[in-house]
């Protein structure tokens, strides 16, 4: 339950006014292309139409010469000579010998209008010879598949193994032998999941510069400023400290916005043009054909289990194809999709795999909602099948603080036990259910991440303080951690501003992902906050003449630390800040670390569904989401997290897929084909936060933004399972999908 | 190609633009006459970022020729203060936490006030099907329904 009134916090748990909020609604904030500068160009790019297709010749002579245009590039104009990832970026950025994925980038244009530049993309003349290709995870493993890009397995794959398979993992504990063989009910099954698209509405775009001397700006939205820069450095064979990289208000993320895709594009541009600013703003089909998505999975799972319910032995075996590079989850999905669970003897497999489709990017707990709704579902189907009630299945296997994880570690404090708790107690499990409704539950976990951080909190001449955090703001974080300092130096939350700031203003930031922002910059800023009030301590000391250890800062102001101290009236944090200029000068705290004493995070859900038995169309009745937040710092804000990640979930449980032709094109690039879930098809989703407050954060906190999305995908399977009897293995569950199911089952 | 001058009523004030014949309103309100309050998601008329009332119309602009907008009265986001007076939907957004990365907010404020204009007394089922075209990837929507309900019984003073 949210305990705003709980608290021993004055702030911490209320609801104020996000500080970002009047910006937003009037129009005002700015996203990556509502900015324009003098002499600015409009750049477009050429992408390949061909899954795979070799480069044979590619001349740009005849769009040079339009009038307007005045830089034209291709991979020849990026770095050479990089290996591992940041070949990888720069591969991804401009194809090279071979494109890869229909919609990979193989030149750009920048001209004096976006029309021109478009017009110059058919005056470009490629050459392509088509090569077979792989779409699918499982053709791509086959024995005879072509190898798409041989030697570049790493060291951790078995030789003889299939030759797209370029990363294997292997972990587990215990004698999984004996572990079925005390079972009294072994089952296994095979799951499958469509890669889906993160979905941000706001495409990518950025405005960059970049002079012959190789020192360059760009305004970007991005999650991670530092992350852009680094990047673009490599795939430019430019100097990081060079570039200023400044992040816009930014129109979601969800992990797609944590790496490059065009933004090199725009300053290699720009370096060809005489250094004249160059805008790039992506079209919808251009981000779902060549930026996102996540991977799509086939998922083996065999589990034991006794007839009280008591999980024996469990072995994971996953494939996951990422694009044709490395990088599918498939190591977070291993680790999380057991990880509810107290296993004795556990193993877990995976294997990354290429296929002609985009570089995969981070989605919100990448790869935990893949392998969650492959084990939650065989839980859930086991237990049906012993009769057993899936939550006390649930709660019977359920990991507590000083176990260990399915994937290693022991776990802190965690509250998996008080997530399954408070879902037995909520009204929603007792709703009625009619004819063609089911209901389903499901648990999830995330890590959640730390990461570098460097925060600077300054007093400001009339006692307030600013922020300066690394992290952009996505869902309401300045107000979350305006909220910790307010608190921390004891004076109004209106008292405090947080800024986002470019990357010449702080040491290195990781982006705002992995759940962190609020964790690790909200730590390093109550951290800096403390060092602020430190100093202040110690000019009320040098002012009233005593040791700085004899002071001590109550409710925003230093005094005397007892009656032995001396008797002095308070001095509040203005009137310190007032005199700073001649007591010693500007007042600031600064921390900078990679943040420790992260927090994981279990959630479980349950939904009700109703299961049309003539379209096989799945409707959403009632949803619920408990989550174990540590501390709630703005309470609406994670009840929203939950929400969001719930409803993203729905999609990718339902509707949400990358449909590729036999051509290996992406059929679905707008949204009216990519359907989003709309507001239409949904009701109110009902939350639950729990709070067990993580210790290794001042305030508790844990993160709160990926959990929400690992649950929904097996809840929705379990409650279409539990109304309709059929048990649906491959998402999304659309209604050609069900009413096939329904028909199969007579 | 050569540009067409147009001349039109913009939250109220006279404008004038010349528009490339192929530029949508989108691209004219947001480049030539700085109004990038309302947003481009898609450019295909499927997310709602770019709507905007046309003579009382509620339209995508990127559906909308700039040419088109000779004429004719266009209602933005910019538009819905007063002044420093928050449309009662703006301030129900934000006491609401009802936007998060407020990408699609604009737009959503300005398909609100179309449908209270005309149902000052909507269900949940009405907003909800009348924000069908208003994609949200961040919220799931329950916050910024419980919004728009707020503010119509606000403006009803229920």
């Amino acid at each position: 339950m949210a305990k705003d009134d709980t608290h021993a916090y004055r702030l911490i748990g209320t609801r104020p006014n996000r500080p970002d909020g009047l910006d937003k609604v009037t129009g005002r904030a700015r996203y990556g292309a509502d900015m324009a500068l003098p002499g600015m160009l409009h750049a477009a790019v050429l992408r390949s139409p061909h899954a795979h297709a070799r480069i044979t010749r590619i001349d740009t002579s005849r769009a040079e010469a339009l009038a307007g245009v005045k830089a034209v590039i291709t991979r020849a104009d990026l770095a050479t000579g990089q290996s591992g990832e940041d070949w990888n970026l720069t591969e991804n950025t401009l194809a090279g010998e071979v494109a890869l994925y229909d919609g990979h980038a193989v030149a750009a244009v920048a001209a004096t209008s976006k029309f021109i530049a478009q017009d110059a993309l058919a005056l470009i003349d490629v050459e392509y010879e088509v090569l077979p290709h792989l779409i699918d995870v499982d053709d791509a493993i086959r024995p005879d598949a072509i190898a798409l890009r041989p030697g570049s397995a790493d060291a951790s794959v078995p030789d003889g193994s299939p030759a797209n398979v370029v990363k294997q993992i292997e972990f587990g504990h215990g004698d999984l032998d004996a572990g079925f063989a005390a079972a009294d009910l072994v089952r296994e099954g095979r799951y499958l999941t469509e890669a889906t698209h993160q979905g941000y509405i706001e495409p990518h775009a950025c405005v960059a510069q970049l002079g012959a001397d190789g020192k360059g700006e760009m305004w970007v939205c991005t999650q991670g400023q530092w992350y852009i820069r680094k990047m673009c450095a490599a795939v430019l064979g430019l100097e990081a400290a060079q570039l200023r990289v400044t992040p816009s208000e930014i129109g979601g993320g969800f992990g797609g916005k944590t790496t490059i895709f065009a933004e090199p594009l725009a300053l290699a541009l720009s370096r060809k043009a005489g250094g004249r600013p160059v805008k790039l703003v992506m079209s919808r089909s251009e981000v779902l054909r060549a930026t996102g998505p996540t991977a799509s999975a086939s998922m083996d799972v065999k589990i034991g289990m006794k007839r009280d319910g008591t999980i024996t032995a469990a072995l994971c075996d996953f494939r996951m194809q990422g694009g044709a590079f490395p990088g599918a989850p498939v190591d977070m999905a291993l680790f999380c999709a057991l990880a509810p669970y107290k296993l004795d003897a556990v193993k877990c497999i995976g294997q990354d795999v290429l296929a002609n489709r985009p570089k995969a990017a981070a989605y919100r707990a990448p790869g935990a909602p893949m392998g969650a709704f492959a084990v939650e579902s065989l839980i859930d189907e086991m237990a049906q099948e012993l009769g057993l009630d899936p939550l006390e299945v649930r709660l019977k296997n359920a990991v507590r603080e000083g176990d260990k994880s399915s994937y290693g570690p022991t776990f802190g404090s965690i509250g998996l036990v008080e997530v399954l708790e408070a879902v037995k107690a909520h009204p929603n499990l007792s709703a009625p259910l009619g004819p063609n409704q089911g209901r389903g539950i499901a648990s999830g976990y995330w890590f959640n991440h730390g990461g570098e951080t460097s925060v600077t909190v300054a007093v400001s001449e009339d006692g307030g303080a600013t922020v300066s955090v690394g992290t952009p703001d996505i869902g309401g974080s300045r107000a979350s951690i305006a909220l910790m300092v307010a608190e921390t130096f004891g004076i109004g939350y209106d008292d405090v501003r947080v800024n986002v700031v470019e990357t010449g203003a702080l040491g290195v930031n990781e982006p705002t992902h992995g759940s962190r922002a609020t964790f690790a910059s909200g730590k390093a800023a109550v951290i800096s906050a403390k060092a602020a009030i430190s100093e202040m301590c110690r000019r009320a000391a040098a002012d009233w003449g005593i040791e700085p250890e004899a002071v001590e800062w109550i409710d925003g102001a230093a005094v005397p630390a007892g009656p032995n101290a001396g008797q002095f009236p308070p001095l509040t944090m203005a009137e310190i800040a007032a005199k700073m200029g001649e007591t010693g000068g500007p007042i600031s705290g600064h921390h900078e670390v990679t943040a420790e004493g992260v927090g994981a995070s279990f959630g479980a859900h349950v939904v009700d569904v109703e299961v049309d038995s003539e379209t096989g169309k799945v409707t959403i009745l009632r949803y619920l989401v408990v989550q174990d937040a540590g501390t709630a710092i703005h309470p609406a804000y994670v009840e929203g997290q939950y929400q969001g990640g719930a409803v993203q979930g729905i999609g990718w449980a339902l509707n949400e897929e990358y449909v590729y032709g036999r051509d290996g094109r992406l059929q679905n690039t707008v949204f009216l084909d990519y359907r989003i879930p709309v507001a239409s098809d949904l009701p109110m989703i009902d939350t639950v936060i729990v709070e067990v407050p993580n210790p290794g954060h001042p305030y508790g906190v844990r993160g709160v933004g990926e959990t929400g999305i690992t649950p929904p995908l097996p809840a929705i399977a379990n409650a279409v399972a539990a109304a309709t009897g059929v048990r649906l293995r491959h998402l999304p569950m659309s209604p050609p999908k069900v009413l096939a199911a329904l028909k199969a089952r007579g | 190609m050569s540009k067409v001058h147009v001349s039109a009523t913009v939250n109220g004030d006279p404008v004038e633009f010349l528009a490339d014949p192929r530029e949508s309103l989108l691209d004219c309100l947001r480049d030539h006459l700085g109004l990038t309050g309302t947003k481009e998601g898609c450019g295909t008329g499927d997310c709602g970022a770019c709507s905007v009332l046309v003579d009382g119309t509620l339209l995508c602009a990127c559906l909308v020729l700039g040419v088109e907008a000779e004429g004719k009265t266009i209602g933005t986001i910019e538009g819905l203060a007063q002044g420093h007076e928050l449309h009662p939907l703006q301030r129900a957004f934000i006491d609401h936490a009802a936007l998060q990365c407020g990408f699609c907010t604009p737009g959503i404020l300005v398909a609100s006030k179309a449908l209270l204009d005309q149902n000052p007394d909507p269900t949940e089922e009405q907003v909800r099907f009348w924000l069908a075209g208003n994609l949200c990837r961040c919220t799931g929507y329950d916050k910024i329904v419980r919004a728009v309900m707020d503010a119509a019984a606000e403006i009803r003073g229920a």
